[in-house]
């Protein structure tokens, strides 16, 4: 191949991983935005979105959409809604009760609800791979030599649609604003007569639904789901969201799909070969830790004594 | 020279000055004071004294050294000691133990010293548990020694601090509004405590203070800050007849009592 | 205002107790009492010296086990417990242990008590370079690091040519004692019982020490101990880089039983195991680690026959425990 064709190739496969990686982010930095958590349970959540979705589309595709992109659009919206209430739901029972818990203590909450999560889905799948078929084909166009399908760039244009939906619902609604009061002081905001709970759940819900999303996206892409998937990519995005800024909307979409792109021509350089890709982009991960922890659009914070 | 001294600091957040463009010394042994109207940026001059924020500009030399960057750790290894504003006690801890944590700069024992309780170690744990008795019963509470530090009525949660601050053994203590919350009674023993820190341990001290009573009554001289700028310094009488001082500060007492 | 708003807050809340709290209360209660504890603890040391001569081998076993996890649980408590820092990569540390005499003794046929130190070396060295820069950041942040480095440490032994790949080092020699050599279940049963009876004991004198307080301070308020002259990141390395000696040497001893490692004993569920022993038996206080440890260590083997449930069901006790006592069963009073 020649170095245009691999540049374009791996351009597109890191857009592809990036938009992934950004939609879990997203959740995670909205959650830490919000309430300081660190949401280990987040890449389980989006593990249940793939395994949700594709109990839907078994369920629907028999009867009468079929799992085209009819019976694709209707799994997606419904696995969202159902994911997202999951979210809300774990929210409510994990996390409430623990809000003035020392932080140690809902880490380790999160934890434990990761390990249901994770357990659950692999009692009943019997740790096994599932397959994720669909009918929507291998069809698609050339850009310049590289072949991509339909599927693929669907994919990328759908995931870039919902972090532009997110990005407005955050910035031009009256909820988007309370979210970004309450990130701020939680105090005030409620005797501003915001009702602090009900954002807080509305933040869970739409981080689960968007994870979700990615979950699903994951499944048709790869053509697989297994409950192990959340775990490697609960790291990335976290990844992806503290290269951004973590608690920093759009910070999460650009570290998404910066860390995307990273990876993909990083396993092209000499010497990297892709057994070592994981161990490059945690170690990106490490090196924005110890450089510049508030990431790429976060700003310094001070704390009054 | 002076104990400590401060030239031309500025501290910015952003667009807001905090601190701007201040200069002052204190002398070794002098009981000074910085008042000013809330929000006039006092408690962050103490927080750039000690190392929390860093000045956006300007220098601080505490002893004719320079502790610009210096961490507030090392700070207080240089002897200059702080409290806070809102009480910052380890609560759960007894009131011993509280003030022990002073003496960790003034002692060195580390894994080795812990594990094999050498001789060395045992005599350096009798002297902090002394110097931390002695502070304590300096500022009168060490019968509440083995009480956790959060069931202690407020004042002698202050008394802690100050006894925490104390056992650093300073050569400079900053006392961030040490009268704030106190019923007269325990403002008058401040007063008489503040003296007595001076006299007989020979610690310079320098104070943030809203109670004016107080403050005119045991500082030798006093700095006036507003919007983070020195605007009037010299004695209680010098600074109560300042116009500027009357215009940014007194005057807004008044309007206080009225209500 | 604000002031005497807090100085209403201070006065000791009294809460209710439920049933159970009160009875699992006065349990411990009758532990506090020092003659009590001394005798238990006699009892127990006796018990446990004369046990391998009177069990069966898979008790040995389990109790070998059990000894181990109460080494690795008390190395992460000093971090977790002790010193407020959350490690989810602990298991990195021990697979350098094992690493460290693995490689030395399989690939350069150095003894293996001339491997221990090297162990340690390199479990200081992985400390500084983990937690040195990191430590002054949000705890939060470090638990992700320490993740990460967790991973990397098992995809580079997974990867290297010189730690074996996938399938690990295997021809890994046994110690030998005063001309005796250790293979036997028995012999490495003693040889962890010391070693957890070494990393009580220092623990314990660790906890009462001018570090162990500075690590309280820093726990209960970070700036004020910074104001009262502690090196905080300092101080807490001190912690991290302790608590990775911990791991590495029961790493190094556990190679030496084994003869055998591979990466995949060293994944990120086994940190997770250690960290949540810990957080069960009470963060910070030691008997209270100890008994998570073996909780941990006798719970799977009492609970085969539920198989693939149990991780689910322990996921679920974990999230009840936290919710209605978070400090864990037998928690230090302080915290």
């Amino acid at each position: 191949m020649s170095f245009q064709e691999i540049f374009l190739q791996q351009l597109f496969n890191g857009l592809l991983l990036g938009s992934f990686y950004g939609l879990v982010a997203l959740g995670y930095s909205m959650v830490y935005g919000i309430i300081k958590l660190l949401n280990f349970a987040h890449a389980d959540i989006y593990m249940v979105g793939g395994f949700i979705s594709l109990a839907i589309l078994k369920f629907f595709g028999g009867t009468f959409l079929g799992n085209a992109w009819l019976g694709i659009v209707t799994a997606m919206i419904l696995t969202m809604i159902i994911v997202g209430l999951l979210g809300v739901a774990i929210q409510r029972v994990a996390y409430r009760p623990m809000f003035n818990a020392p932080r140690l203590s809902i880490l380790i909450t999160a934890l434990g609800v990761s390990m249901i999560l994770y357990n659950a889905v692999m009692v009943i799948t019997g740790g096994e791979y599932r397959a994720y078929k669909t009918g929507l084909g291998y069809g698609g166009f050339n850009m310049g030599s590289v072949y991509v399908t339909h599927t693929q760039a669907i994919l990328i244009v759908a995931s870039m649609a919902l972090m532009l939906v997110l990005h407005l619902f955050i910035t031009r609604t009256m909820y988007g604003k309370a979210m970004r009061g309450i990130a701020l002081d939680h105090d005030t905001c409620r005797l501003m007569g915001i009702n602090v709970n009900k954002i807080i759940a509305l933040t869970f819900f739409t981080g689960s639904a968007l994870a979700a999303a990615a979950g699903m996206m994951a499944g048709v892409y790869y053509g697989s789901l297994h409950f192990f998937m959340g775990f490697v990519i609960g790291i990335k995005a976290f990844t992806a969201a503290v290269i951004g800024g973590i608690g920093i909307i759009p910070g999460a979409m650009l570290g998404g799909i910066l860390l995307g792109l990273l990876e993909s021509f990083g396993t092209q350089i000499p010497f990297i070969g892709s057994q070592w890709k994981d161990v490059f982009s945690f170690s990106i991960l490490i090196l924005i830790l110890i450089f510049k922890p508030t990431g790429l659009l976060g700003k310094k914070e001070s704390e009054r004594m | 020279m002076a104990l400590l001294e401060v030239k031309n600091i500025t501290l910015r957040f952003g667009g807001l000055t905090a601190v701007n463009n201040l200069s002052f010394d204190i002398e070794e042994g002098s009981i000074r004071s910085l008042i000013g109207p809330n929000g006039a940026g006092k408690t962050s001059v103490f927080n750039c004294l000690t190392g929390f924020y860093k000045p956006t500009q300007g220098e601080i030399l505490l002893e004719g050294q320079s502790i610009m960057n210096k961490k507030p750790h090392k700070i207080t290894a240089m002897s200059m000691a702080r409290t806070f504003q809102n009480l910052r006690l380890f609560k759960n801890l007894p009131v011993l133990e509280n003030v022990m944590s002073g003496m960790h700069c003034r002692s060195n024992a580390g894994f080795l010293g812990a594990v094999l309780r050498t001789p060395k170690q045992r005599q350096e744990e009798k002297r902090i548990r002394e110097v931390a008795e002695e502070c304590l019963d300096f500022v009168g509470i060490l019968h509440h020694k083995d009480r956790i530090a959060k069931n202690l009525p407020y004042g002698d949660q202050r008394k802690v601090e100050w006894a925490r601050a104390l056992a650093t053994q300073p050569k400079l203590l900053l006392l961030d509004e040490p009268a704030a919350g106190l019923n007269y009674d325990e403002k008058e023993k401040l007063i008489q405590l503040i003296k007595r820190i001076r006299d007989e341990r020979k610690i310079t001290v320098f104070l943030i203070e809203h109670d004016m009573g107080l403050v005119m009554k045991i500082s030798e001289k006093i700095f006036v800050l507003d919007y983070g700028q020195k605007i009037a310094e010299g004695t209680a009488t010098e600074v109560q007849n300042n116009p500027r001082v009357i215009e940014a500060y007194l005057g807004k007492e008044e309007d206080e009592e009225l209500e | 205002m604000t002031e005497k708003l807090e100085a209403c807050e201070t006065q000791p809340v009294v809460r209710k107790k439920t049933p159970l709290q009160g009875l699992s209360d006065t349990v411990y209660g009758i532990f506090e009492n020092k003659r009590v504890r001394f005798s238990f603890i006699v009892l127990i040391l006796v018990l446990t010296l004369l046990l391998p001569q009177m069990s069966s081998r898979y008790t040995q076993e389990v109790l070998t086990n059990a000894w181990f996890y109460i080494v690795v649980c008390l190395g992460l408590n000093i971090i977790v417990g002790f010193a407020g820092l959350l490690s989810l990569g602990y298991a990195a540390f021990f697979a350098v242990g094992a690493y460290t005499t693995g490689i030395l003794s399989s690939h350069y046929g150095i003894n293996f008590w001339a491997t221990l130190p090297f162990s340690a070396l390199a479990a200081i060295i992985a400390g500084i370079v983990i937690g040195g820069p990191t430590l002054r950041l949000r705890s939060d942040y470090l638990a992700i690091v320490t993740l990460g480095f967790g991973e990397i440490t098992r995809l580079v032994v997974r990867n290297l040519r010189i730690t074996g790949g996938a399938s690990g080092l295997i021809g890994i020699e046994r110690p030998v004692l005063f001309g005796v050599t250790l293979y036997q279940i028995q012999h490495f049963y003693y040889m962890f019982f010391v070693l957890a009876v070494l990393a009580i004991f220092v623990s314990y004198r660790l906890y009462d020490s001018r570090l162990g307080r500075a690590w309280q301070y820093i726990r209960e308020d970070e700036d004020a101990a910074e104001a009262m002259g502690i090196n905080v990141v300092s101080v807490r390395l001190y912690a991290f880089i302790i608590g990775s000696v911990f791991a590495a040497i029961a790493g190094s001893v556990m190679a030496a039983k084994m003869t055998a490692i591979s990466p995949e004993t060293f994944a990120f569920m086994q940190s997770i195991m250690i960290l949540l022993a810990v957080v069960l038996g009470g963060m910070g206080k030691i008997p209270g680690v100890i008994l998570g440890a073996l909780v941990m260590v006798l719970f799977p083997e009492l609970s085969r026959e539920i198989g693939p449930y149990r991780m689910l069901i322990f996921g679920v006790l974990l999230l009840f425990l936290m919710i209605y006592r978070p400090q864990g069963l037998w928690p230090d009073h302080r915290t």
